[in-house]
């Protein structure tokens, strides 16, 4: 019994996101769940729509999370099938990896998003198409925002190998308390407000409710979603070809089945 | 016959931990040169440098007169690898990954490809079935067809017979000592086996603690060190300090 325990302790004291994994989960549920309930106590009346508002927010995040994780899944289906060798001894450039990564990622997303936009309207009376033309807008910023955290963690994937798997499933809960997808910015302390502002997140969840509840739209809000996601996104395909160049040093490359 | 495969005193390092202590070594066409040496010996690493998956701490590797450093897509597509360490897409069936990877090369006719290289390693019958369905010897017939895709110049392999019963791993044997004569590719054998060894190799290299302490073809280094096989000369090396200091 001990050796059994000693053999898992040994495992999360050699892995630093394995400790990590273990620490933030409760603490991102506590903080989430935390200011939705704060939100609702507060502010009853906020929603005219609720249903509508919070299934619209739901069904984009989700859009957001399924981009996501889609590509973290592509990415890691190689590792777990011990195929990531013949993969990068292909002939093919990073580019051409990622470009292939991205596109697959959102053929998956819309398998998944397009049976969820259609059940809303039956089953609740509620349809998406309600945010109009710019609908497509926060879909793309969603999008964007989706791979470039996708490409983010399969660059720690290159870098730290295989115990990085567990911050691939975690990244969206851990950006959702400051995303406001189920509330509006105010009910963030100021401290957590800044970091929120940093996101594209927040403009394009502000942005659904805005137009769903005031029926107006906020351009602003969009064009900030877009430079956020700019920023983020090339700074993520910077960070992948950086961790592939230490991968490339370190070894990762060749020990990642293991 | 021209160098394939040259290798210029390459290093790799990892922090303080010297892997590979600068060696250097070439590979004929048609030529199979068996890289022997005990676990640690920097087998693998000097691999996955020869591969791009691995940046030389220093030295130079040039295939097919190319330097890789700077023209790793080029030179992949000249290369290919075998390892029972690596498999392929357990869900997918022969066919499609095969399909797959001609794609990745860039195999323009890969129906005809898949069918020459399904009729060589005796895949006609298997082409439909689920990848992580079939037999180790089945597995590892494709992940040859899967190694040969694209006709590579160069073909690097690490225990390709490992995990195989003898008639498999006799058949494998065979068909890699056919198909180089027939296509005159350079073959980098990474072996425990000192029968494969002997039988497909001409020369080897033998590797201890990152550098290579002997080589020669497999009767001389019999001969050289009053062995009766070549067993006998790697447990010899293996277990002594090392040749050349």
């Amino acid at each position: 019994m001990y050796g059994l325990f000693l053999r898992h302790f040994y495992l999360i004291t050699r892995s630093f996101p394995r400790v990590l994994d273990l620490v933030y989960w409760p603490t991102i549920q506590i903080t989430l769940w935390g200011f939705i309930s704060n939100f609702f106590a507060t502010h009853t009346t906020y929603y005219n729509n609720a249903v509508g508002v919070i299934l619209t927010c739901a069904i984009l995040y989700d859009f957001l999370f399924r981009t996501s994780i889609g590509f973290n899944m592509l990415f890691l289906e190689e590792i777990w099938s011990r195929n990531f060798t013949n993969l990068f001894i292909a002939p093919m450039k990073i580019g051409e990896i990622l470009t292939s990564l991205v596109a697959t990622a959102l053929i998956r997303a819309l398998i998944g998003l397009i049976p969820a936009v259609l059940l809303t309207s039956p089953l609740f009376g509620i349809s998406i198409l309600d945010l109009g033309i710019f609908l497509f807008f926060l879909f793309l910023s969603l999008y964007l925002f989706g791979i470039t955290l996708g490409i983010l963690v399969s660059a720690g994937l290159l870098r730290y190998g295989p115990s990085f798997e567990n911050i691939a499933w975690s990244t969206m809960f851990l950006l959702a308390p400051f995303g406001c997808i189920y509330y509006p910015i105010e009910i963030l302390p100021e401290m957590f407000q800044k970091i929120a502002y940093l996101l594209p997140l927040v403009y394009i969840f502000e942005e659904a409710r805005n137009i769903l509840i005031n029926q107006t739209v906020d351009i602003q809000n969009i064009y900030y979603a877009f430079m956020w996601n700019g920023v983020y996104f090339v700074l993520s395909i910077a960070l992948f070809y950086y961790s592939f160049n230490v991968a490339k040093n370190k070894g990762t490359l060749i020990n990642m089945g293991e | 016959m021209k160098n394939l495969v040259e290798v210029k005193n390459i290093k790799k390092n990892y922090g303080k931990n010297e892997a590979v202590k600068g060696i250097s070594f070439n590979i004929k066409e048609d030529e199979i040169l068996g890289l022997l040496g005990p676990n640690g010996s920097g087998k693998t690493t000097t691999i996955g440098m020869l591969l791009g998956l691995l940046k030389p701490t220093s030295g130079e590797i040039l295939i097919n007169g190319q330097k890789l450093e700077g023209n790793r897509i080029e030179i992949l597509e000249q290369i290919n690898f075998i390892s029972p360490y690596i498999e392929l897409p357990k869900k997918l069936t022969v066919k499609q990954n095969l399909t797959v990877y001609g794609k990745l090369y860039k195999i323009n006719n890969i129906n005809e490809r898949i069918e020459f290289l399904s009729e060589k390693l005796r895949l006609e019958d298997l082409l439909n079935n689920i990848t992580g369905e079939l037999s180790s010897g089945q597995k590892n017939r494709v992940s040859l067809a899967k190694a040969l895709i694209n006709e590579p110049k160069v073909l690097l392999l690490d225990e390709p017979t490992a995990s195989l019963d003898p008639e498999v791993g006799d058949f494998v044997r065979s068909f890699l000592e056919d198909y180089k004569k027939e296509k005159k590719i350079s073959i980098l054998l990474a072996s425990h086996n000192m029968n494969e060894v002997t039988r497909l190799c001409k020369s080897i290299l033998m590797m201890k603690d990152g550098i290579i302490i002997d080589e020669g073809n497999p009767k001389e280094l019999i001969n050289k060190h009053g062995r009766k096989n070549l067993e006998e000369v790697f447990l010899k090396l293996s277990r002594s300090r090392n040749e050349l200091n």
